[in-house]
């Protein structure tokens, strides 16, 4: 198979071919310091066991690039690994406020974090202009609303107004996203490392062929994919890392494998309030379990003590909480 | 969010959100297709289903087409919607060929501040947005679907506060400026058609674009409304009392809930 990969895919390269390896061994080969990393997966198929493994090995300076920001960007952000956030809607689908997140935006705990703000049409015309490997994507969207004018991270511009050379028509042009990684979870993938996931599909196929890498975990690796109703495959070849972790989206969900945790989402809201009550969490359920994946897999001085070192920085006085469940009746929950 | 009130005797008691429930499921046709967000307008949408509009289409912007779940959904990418869809595509896909291409009727939203244009805020509270007062989850599709379906639906708890002179931010356009701004901006959508709120119904003056109060729930009167409202709110000459929740509605309604896990 890797005789016939000739094909440059998105910013990529070929001679590649993906490797099955632990997460710990793909979340140190792929996410740096200081990358801009694409989380994907709509409301399924949330990568939340390589999101946990980043906050293990002690990621700093990442830009977060996801749609829905959600619980997964929350726990990232609290702990410390975010400067900057491109995104379309941050909020706890179907409960209400991420209480991480606001704490950030509105009172720059446990750092400022600077955002770069879309809609959902913009942001997945930009993913799809990013796997298309042009520079930008044209829509009929933004216009007359306060996003336009909004500045992206590098202080230019992300939406600019276009005019279309056939009609004369003005159109909006959103920037293409090109991510260093794209870490997302799928139901299965064989030996070789292609991979399928089916269901709700979200943006995971953009965002993994407009990155330059691509982290995968599956609920299996077996010997052979049958094909699925409505199933996307990522041909190894269009893949880094594949790790095998079973129950990986939990709290969401993966479609026949496990249901939605709707419980977790809800008790989410509490344990996040407040700085102490988030720090207990991400003590217990993820970095205490830093010694058991590093010991499974054999490997040492993955920096897992140090996620805790941007939440220490506790300053005084929390957010403000009215109008915390705002928004929860929009689409985009 | 405080609880609701209860608006009648016991034996036939139904809440402000059962009403402002039944109100939105009311406004919805038989056949329609319907843009969806979790919460009342998914409820709304699934009574409107469940009663007088079984032919309704309910698209999600998960990528679900034409889902029949048979109970209220948890998230818009729960797994009962693409279970039971006609179709389930892609993110890019549903706004671009979907929602875009014009062949969605009607949009619900929801909001955290609308002004008297119908314009909407989901994304600061506080007159600068790099440091707001409060920090709101954002656009999500909200913006395309205001630009885009043919009618919108609003659903908001109505104070002082919700219904402002001027949004903080406009994150999606009702009427922008007044008559005339949703063309020259191009939105191919009429715009705001009802704006639901816990206390009655407000619908835009055809001449003026302004929102007036048009419905009133059982027991409000409009000096009620028109004090929990940030403008001078006028009031409709065809003002009426809305219909209460039917038993059948109400039956409907509870059982779309029982089904549902969670709180």
């Amino acid at each position: 198979m890797t005789i016939m990969i000739m094909l440059k895919v998105g910013s990529r390269t070929g001679e590649r071919m993906a490797e099955i390896v632990s997460l710990a061994d793909a979340v140190a080969a792929a996410v740096h310091d200081g990358d801009a990393v694409a989380m994907e997966g709509f409301t399924h198929l949330i990568p939340f066991a390589a999101g946990h493994e980043v906050i293990r090995q002690g990621r700093r300076d990442l830009t977060l690039i996801r749609m829905t920001p959600d619980v997964i960007y929350d726990q990232l952000i609290g702990a410390g690994c975010a400067s900057k956030l491109i995104f379309s809607w941050g909020g706890n689908p179907g409960v209400g406020s991420l209480h991480r997140f606001r704490d950030a935006v509105e009172n720059g705990w446990p750092g400022p974090l600077r955002l770069e703000e879309h809609s959902h049409a913009g942001m997945a015309n930009r993913y799809l202009a990013g796997a298309a490997g042009v520079p930008f994507a044209v829509l009929r969207g933004y216009r007359g609303t306060g996003l336009e004018g909004l500045l992206g991270l590098d202080g230019q511009p992300s939406v600019r107004p276009i005019t279309c050379p056939f009609t004369g028509e003005t159109l909006t042009a959103v920037a293409a996203l090109t991510p260093d990684v794209a870490v997302i979870h799928a139901q299965r993938a064989d030996r070789a490392g292609n991979v399928q996931l089916w269901g709700i599909s979200g943006v995971q196929k953009e965002a993994v062929l407009g990155a330059r890498r691509a982290v995968i975990t599956v609920e299996e690796i077996v010997d052979e994919l049958t094909p699925r109703p409505g199933g996307i495959v990522l041909p190894a070849w269009t893949v880094d890392y594949v790790a095998e972790v079973p129950g990986g989206a939990h709290p969401s969900y993966a479609l026949g494998y496990s249901q939605r945790d709707n419980d977790f989402y809800l008790a989410w809201d509490a344990i996040s309030q407040e700085r102490e009550s988030f720090r207990r969490w991400l003590e217990t359920d993820v970095l205490a379990l830093a010694a058991t994946a590093r010991a499974a897999t054999g490997r040492a001085g993955a920096a897992a003590g140090a996620g805790m070192a941007g939440a220490g920085a506790a300053g005084a006085g929390t957010g403000e909480v009215g109008q915390g469940g705002a928004g929860r009746d929009g689409p985009g929950s | 969010m405080s609880a609701p009130t209860t608006m009648a005797a016991e034996d036939s008691a139904f809440t402000s959100d059962d009403m402002m429930t039944c109100c939105a499921a009311r406004a919805l046709r038989d056949g329609m297709t319907c843009f969806v967000g979790i919460g009342l307008p998914s409820a709304a949408a699934n009574l409107a289903r469940a009663t007088h509009a079984p032919g309704l289409v309910l698209i999600y912007e998960s990528g679900t087409i034409g889902a029949k779940p048979g109970r209220l959904p948890l998230s818009i990418g729960d797994g009962v919607l693409a279970q039971t869809a006609d179709a389930v595509v892609s993110v890019p896909e549903i706004f671009n060929y979907w929602l875009q291409s014009g062949r969605i009727d009607v949009g619900f939203l929801g909001a955290a501040q609308v002004d008297r244009f119908g314009n909407i805020n989901t994304t600061v509270i506080g007159p600068r947005y790099a440091d707001p007062k409060v920090r709101l989850p954002g656009a999500g599709g909200a913006p395309e679907i205001a630009a885009s379906c043919r009618e919108v639906i609003i659903v908001l708890r109505q104070t002082r506060w919700s219904l402002v002179e001027r949004v903080d931010f406009v994150t999606s356009v009702g009427y922008g400026d007044g008559p005339g701004h949703r063309e020259r901006l191009g939105l191919t959508g009429a715009g705001p058609r009802k704006v639901i709120t816990d206390l009655g119904v407000l619908e835009p003056d055809p001449a003026t674009c302004e929102l007036t109060l048009t419905g009133l729930y059982p027991g409000v009167s409009a000096d009620q409304v028109r004090s929990r409202t940030g403008w001078d709110l006028a009031v409709s000459a065809d003002l009426h009392e809305l219909a209460e929740p039917t038993g059948a509605e109400l039956a409907a309604l509870h059982a779309l809930h029982a089904t549902t896990p969670g709180p």
